[in-house]
């Protein structure tokens, strides 16, 4: 068998620094909408008394959701056995504690009181969703911390298939907690579903297969070492199966709420007449985020890079307007407090409440984004996470490179 | 200092004293109800109001002034982040066309969601069934505004100056009705709200002790059919509502 060598990141110089620079302004730019949220308050947002969880929601839930399942390739390779993924799988724990930690540094930023950050450390109400998420998020760190130093350190490989079976076990226990934040919400006709969580755990499977082979793809085009197109392709066809089943959990979770006459209402909004979020759900979440990709993986572009990055690319957007429409949507619905009575209040009872996101907020979602894409790119650089070369018929046994022994 | 002067000086020194020693005296009847500040909400009482909606009069606000006076509310020309403990909803029965108008605010949960979903455990229950947010260990994140019915709890969006010293508020975290805590724990027995619709003329609100059968509001809730509000969720709010 031959043997697959990993090393850091080659780009330099202009190559590598320049988009680092980038994403470094982007940072800059969300710690500036940070500031300018805490300094004044959150009215500077779209955000208000109705629409309480706005668009950094929607960029930190996504993360949170996508963090999860970029562990995939790792779990695929060494909880499923498909060897061949074995040379990816240090990489797919990156991303994942990456994206994670972006995605909770959003929900932490956008707190009414973040300077209270170290008082959610160490209050917890374990009756409450949040409190629970909270070990989970950490406990996520610590988990694939040390799945990545089993899977890098030779002495400790033999032990990286318990701890990845862990890992795998944790970050479905994981994504069900998030989904239950809105799920157990029964309060809000959108929600008040069981389903709520399975259906986060299916959509992370699609959402962080896409935004790993984002960084795949990228990193090895910045690098000169592309995956291999055989291996692109499997990656894309394991993409393609998650977004079918997202758009399966999809379906259900309407139709089973179209069961039930009290729900026709928020159906009938999300599904026909609610503007944005009717849009949104439609021709982003199942267009462009599910029917499209799906078509693409499976046509003859699906063979090549470019047809791969497309629809990964294709399946984050979708999952945005998915968290979108799944976190605003739902509160743009008004709640009955008088059911079967027309309300109206000074307070926008019984309206259908609008929001238009500000700059900050914006800034804020991406700042989160550039902080995972930051991490990433120092990551590969300092760390031997990229495989030299990876095909699918790449051997099962990486160890280190030569030239870097450990 | 001649005989006069000090005879003043006697008296007036005399009748001091029997203020000082007298005060706590009268104060003491006049607080007869009022708790000590070491001791603990009693389980015993469970505050709650009852509305009448066939008394409350549309367009009369009231209870809304009384609220915003008494917390320290104001305006700020920005109604959608504006806190509001209380407003009146119109309703409407679409088919009959019967109007009603009520106030709403917290509804004081005997199984409250925002105490449910609280990370902190700043939202909490007091033993009098009163349902707070503990001001230091709430960190804004606004899930018991998305997990409330009621639509009782508002987040303050920006900074706050002024505010009553009985009425602790601040920018970043999220708030709503006290049923008139300080007042409850003062031995004021009644809220700004019910205050006011009483002084109104209306008495639409009544304010007491759910489990003492011989306050007004069990009476009035043996009398009236009244019912809670979003009774499908089984919450069993403190605030009950007749003639809707």
């Amino acid at each position: 068998m031959a043997t697959i060598v990993q090393r850091e990141l080659s780009a330099t110089a202009w190559r590598y620094y320049a988009p680092l620079a980038a994403i470094g302004a982007l940072l800059a730019a969300g710690f500036a909408a940070f500031i300018t949220m805490e300094v004044n308050g959150h009215h500077v947002t779209g955000m208000d008394n109705q629409i309480v969880w706005g668009l950094p929601h929607v960029f930190a839930v996504f993360l949170i959701v996508a963090a999860s399942g970029a562990l995939n390739v790792a779990s695929v390779a060494s909880v499923f056995g498909k060897l061949e993924y074995k040379p990816l799988a240090p990489l797919s724990g990156v991303v994942a504690i990456a994206v994670m930690a972006g995605g909770l540094a959003i929900l932490a930023a956008d707190l009414g009181r973040p300077d209270r950050l170290v008082v959610a450390m160490t209050h917890f109400n374990f009756k409450s969703i949040f409190a629970l998420n909270m070990f989970l998020y950490s406990g996520f760190f610590a988990i694939v911390g040390v799945y990545l130093w089993f899977m890098m350190e030779r002495r400790m490989q033999a032990l990286s298939g318990a701890v990845g079976l862990a890992a795998f076990l944790w970050r479905l226990i994981l994504t069900t907690g998030t989904g239950s934040i809105f799920g157990f919400l029964v309060a809000r006709e959108a929600y008040d579903s069981a389903l709520l969580g399975p259906s986060f755990v299916v959509y992370s499977f699609a959402y962080g297969t896409a935004v790993f082979l984002l960084v795949a793809l990228a990193a090895s085009r910045w690098d000169g070492r592309a995956l291999d197109e055989a291996m692109t392709r499997r990656l894309g066809r394991l993409l393609a199966l998650f977004t079918a089943a997202a758009l399966y959990m999809t379906v259900v979770f309407h139709l089973t709420k179209l069961y039930v006459t009290r729900y026709h209402g928020i159906e009938a909004f999300i599904l026909a007449e609610g503007g944005v979020h009717t849009l949104l759900f439609w021709a982003g979440q199942i267009g462009l985020g599910g029917v499209l990709p799906i078509a693409i993986l499976y046509s003859r572009a699906g063979g090549s890079r470019t047809g791969v990055l497309a629809a990964a690319a294709l399946v984050a957007l979708g999952g945005l307007a998915q968290m979108y429409v799944t976190i605003i949507g739902a509160q743009a619905w008004p709640q009955p407090i008088f059911p079967g009575w027309q309300e109206s209040s000074s307070f926008f009872d019984g309206e259908i409440h609008r929001y238009a996101p500000s700059l900050p907020e914006f800034f804020l979602g991406l700042g989160g984004v550039a902080l995972a894409a930051a991490l990433i790119a120092v990551a590969v650089k300092v760390l031997p996470l990229l495989p030299e070369s990876c095909t699918a018929s790449s051997s099962p046994q990486p160890t280190s490179p030569p030239a870097r022994p450990r | 200092m001649n005989p006069a002067t000090r005879r003043g000086f006697i008296g007036t020194a005399a009748a001091a004293l029997a203020g000082v020693a007298l005060a706590p005296g009268v104060r003491l009847i006049e607080f007869a109800a009022a708790r000590a500040p070491a001791e603990p909400a009693s389980a015993k009482l469970r505050w709650g109001l009852l509305i009448d909606t066939t008394k409350c009069a549309a367009g009369c606000n009231d209870c809304v002034k009384a609220c915003n006076e008494e917390n320290g509310l104001k305006s700020t020309g920005r109604p959608r982040t504006d806190a509001q403990w209380i407003r009146k909803i119109d309703l409407k029965e679409p088919k009959t066309g019967r109007q009603h108008s009520a106030p709403v605010m917290c509804q004081h949960c005997a199984h409250p969601p925002c105490v449910d979903v609280c990370p902190t455990g700043a939202s909490f229950k007091r033993a009098d069934g009163i349902v707070l947010v503990d001001r230091h260990t709430c960190i804004g994140c606004r899930y018991c505004v998305m997990a409330c019915p009621y639509k009782a709890r508002s987040f303050v969006h920006e900074n706050l100056t002024d505010q009553k010293p009985d009425v602790p508020r601040g920018k970043g975290c999220v708030e709503g009705c006290t049923l008139c805590v300080h007042r409850i724990d003062r031995g004021q027995g009644t809220t700004a709200c019910a205050e006011a619709c009483a002084k109104a003329g209306h008495e639409a609100i009544t304010f007491g002790d759910l489990n003492d059968p011989a306050s007004a509001i069990a009476r009035r809730l043996r009398e009236l059919p009244n019912r809670a509000l979003r009774a499908d969720l089984r919450l069993d709010p403190g605030v009950r509502y007749a003639g809707v």
